[in-house]
């Protein structure tokens, strides 16, 4: 090793120590934890970092998952930076607060360590249990590496309390293959974190405070009275809130990418995409895999590029508009199901976002890695070899990708 | 890209071992992912682990299919799984065993094959059957692709269960010094 360069700092650990090893670093407050497959690790962590005094948090190992978002909610009322994590049933059993969270607007986030859903029992990795609570009001980001995991903990905070958005987040990351899955990693310095975050600011519009007693989550609606009008303007509250969210991921990415050096994709990534005649959609970690299989077809030739879509919620429809217009047929491979449309869920928002535009492309949904499956290099291929002779536009069967593993 | 395969049994640190040699080859500026199988782990279950390495990043998150190395932590677990699965020609193995070359079947597609009497070695140094710093020890002395130096550097940086980091340098370095390499020509591979 050279003596004028100093060597980088790094670190090997898997996904759930990255993502625990970003609420270190995020000074959070309040932690409050239900160990589930594939998250527990993650939690076992924090309660070390906590026991060795590295983390200055309260912890609290509830009774089970709807204490614990319960918890939270608590924490953060009453000023605290607060997070969780949890994975497919445990999700499953938080949804009454969890539905709760974004329209008291508080800026909670949590780790989702992705999990197929029951039943039939299984407990690996997919992406069904977050899909599941798509349109709750969460904003979602998935990641594809384990930096992705611990840089998006990290901005997921930003995202969360800056005062135009003051919505929870859910970063979402694959059980098993990033949960488990170990590589080399670069820790940012704890300045350079405290900078980026400042001062947790997380009750100014929401608190209990005996110095400023407020009525928190009234009852309102119903059909007459201010009840009305009062709803509508939490409901639209909350998407000018998922709006503005789609800048606020940007700008936090930016500046993130400008403090580290490391620059994710806010959104989408394009990747190979300028001169591609055709495509394929990913989402979380699939798309290392997936950006291979690119890299061999464009040496046999084929001009293919790939979209991965890292901001799930609010779905970021422009730019996936902008990122396929013009580059021919595309597909999308989705880790869970659609069960009212017979496809991929993201097949179905990616369709949606191009809506309207002319000629349609021709397109595919594929479906795979469920409950653990594997997506591999040659899963890939096989994906780009389908969409790249698609002919015309319109419905075809969805594309089970692990039917014959 | 060179890929390994780990298979051991539940509780011998299979998983660990494939964590300690990807920060040992991380820490020599090369590349390396390790991820572990999946199941509900319990003792003495049969149990794998993949490791890639390489001189660029890797990006694929995948199990391994065709792996060039097989370190097999385990003398017994090849009675309950085929632990040569889609192994490349030319092959490493590393194979925790008291048997000699003579005594093992080797398929043809290996040509490298590195034995350690692990269990015995675990047995005098830990008084049981954890078998896996030891064979990392074997997996540097077989194949040469990373240094006891780094890999003893990256046992301090680990956390054991069941042993102090002073009993597991002596079993890396016991698995290194007592490992036998047996070569076999390409014709006879082939």
């Amino acid at each position: 090793m050279s003596a004028a360069a100093p060597a980088r700092r790094f670190l090997v650990c898997d996904g759930n120590e990255a993502a625990a090893l970003a609420v270190a670093l995020a000074r959070v407050d309040m932690v409050a934890v239900y160990p589930i497959t594939p998250q527990s690790s993650l939690v076992e962590y924090l309660a070390k970092y906590i026991a060795d005094g590295r983390l200055q948090a309260e912890l609290v190992n509830a009774e089970g998952e709807h204490s614990v978002l319960s918890v939270l909610q608590g924490a953060a009322l009453a000023g605290a930076r607060t997070f969780t994590a949890t994975s497919g049933p445990g999700l499953a059993f938080m949804f009454e607060p969890y539905l709760r969270t974004p329209g008291m607007r508080l800026p909670i986030v949590m780790s989702i360590v992705t999990r197929d859903t029951l039943t039939p029992q299984s407990v690996w990795g997919g992406h069904q249990d977050a899909m599941s609570v798509r349109d709750v009001g969460w904003v979602q980001m998935y990641c594809e590496t384990v930096q992705e995991v611990l840089d998006t903990v990290i901005i997921a905070y930003r995202v969360a309390e800056r005062h135009d958005v003051m919505l929870p987040v859910n970063v979402c990351h694959d059980g098993n293959y990033l949960s488990y899955g170990t590589a080399r990693i670069e820790p940012p310095d704890q300045n350079v974190v405290d900078t980026f975050l400042g001062t947790p600011d997380v009750n100014w519009h929401v608190a209990l405070d005996p110095e400023r007693p407020m009525a928190v989550d009234p009852l309102t609606g119903g059909a007459g009275g201010a009840g009305p009008a009062m709803f509508v303007r939490y409901r639209r509250g909350q998407c000018a809130g998922m709006r503005d969210a789609l800048d606020a991921i940007r700008e936090a990415h930016e500046e993130w990418g400008r403090l580290t050096g490391r620059h994710h994709a806010p959104l989408i990534e394009r990747y190979r995409m300028d001169d591609a005649e055709f495509s394929i959609v990913t989402l979380g970690s699939m798309t290392g895999a997936a950006k291979d299989a690119i890299d061999e077809a464009r040496e046999r030739g084929r001009r293919v590029g790939l979209v991965k879509v890292k901001t799930f919620r609010p779905f970021p429809a422009a730019a996936i508009a902008e990122a396929l217009r013009g580059h021919g047929a595309f597909g999308v491979v989705d880790r869970s199901v659609d069960f009212a449309w017979n496809c991929g869920p993201l097949y179905r928002e990616v369709l949606t976002s191009l809506h309207g535009i002319t000629p349609a492309a021709p397109s595919q949904s594929f479906i795979g890695g469920l409950a653990g499956a594997d997506l591999t290099v040659e899963h890939f291929e096989s994906v780009i070899d389908t969409v790249g002779q698609l002919q015309n536009a319109g419905a075809r069967d969805t594309v089970w990708l692990n039917a014959q593993d | 890209m060179y890929e390994v395969r780990l298979h051991g049994r539940g509780g011998q640190g299979t998983v660990l071992a494939a964590t300690i040699l990807a920060a040992a080859i991380i820490a020599e500026e090369k590349f390396a992912v390790a991820i572990p199988s999946f199941g509900f782990e319990r003792r003495g279950a049969p149990v794998a682990a993949y490791l890639r390495m390489d001189t660029r990043e890797i990006r694929r998150m995948t199990n391994i299919y065709r792996p060039d190395c097989i370190i097999c932590i385990d003398p017994t677990v090849f009675r309950s799984i085929d632990i040569f699965g889609g192994i490349r020609a030319g092959a490493t193995l590393v194979q925790a065993t008291g048997r000699t070359i003579e005594e093992l079947a080797r398929p043809q597609a290996v040509s490298t094959v590195g034995l350690c009497d692990a269990v015995s070695i675990a047995l005098a140094l830990f008084g049981r059957a954890i078998t896996n710093t030891i064979m990392l020890g074997a997996f540097a002395r077989t194949t040469g692709l990373v240094s006891l130096g780094a890999l003893q550097r990256a046992l301090e940086e680990s956390e054991f269960r069941d042993a102090g980091l002073e009993q597991n340098m002596r079993a890396l370095q016991r698995g290194h010094d007592e490992t036998v390499v047996h070569r076999f020509s390409s014709e006879a591979a082939a």
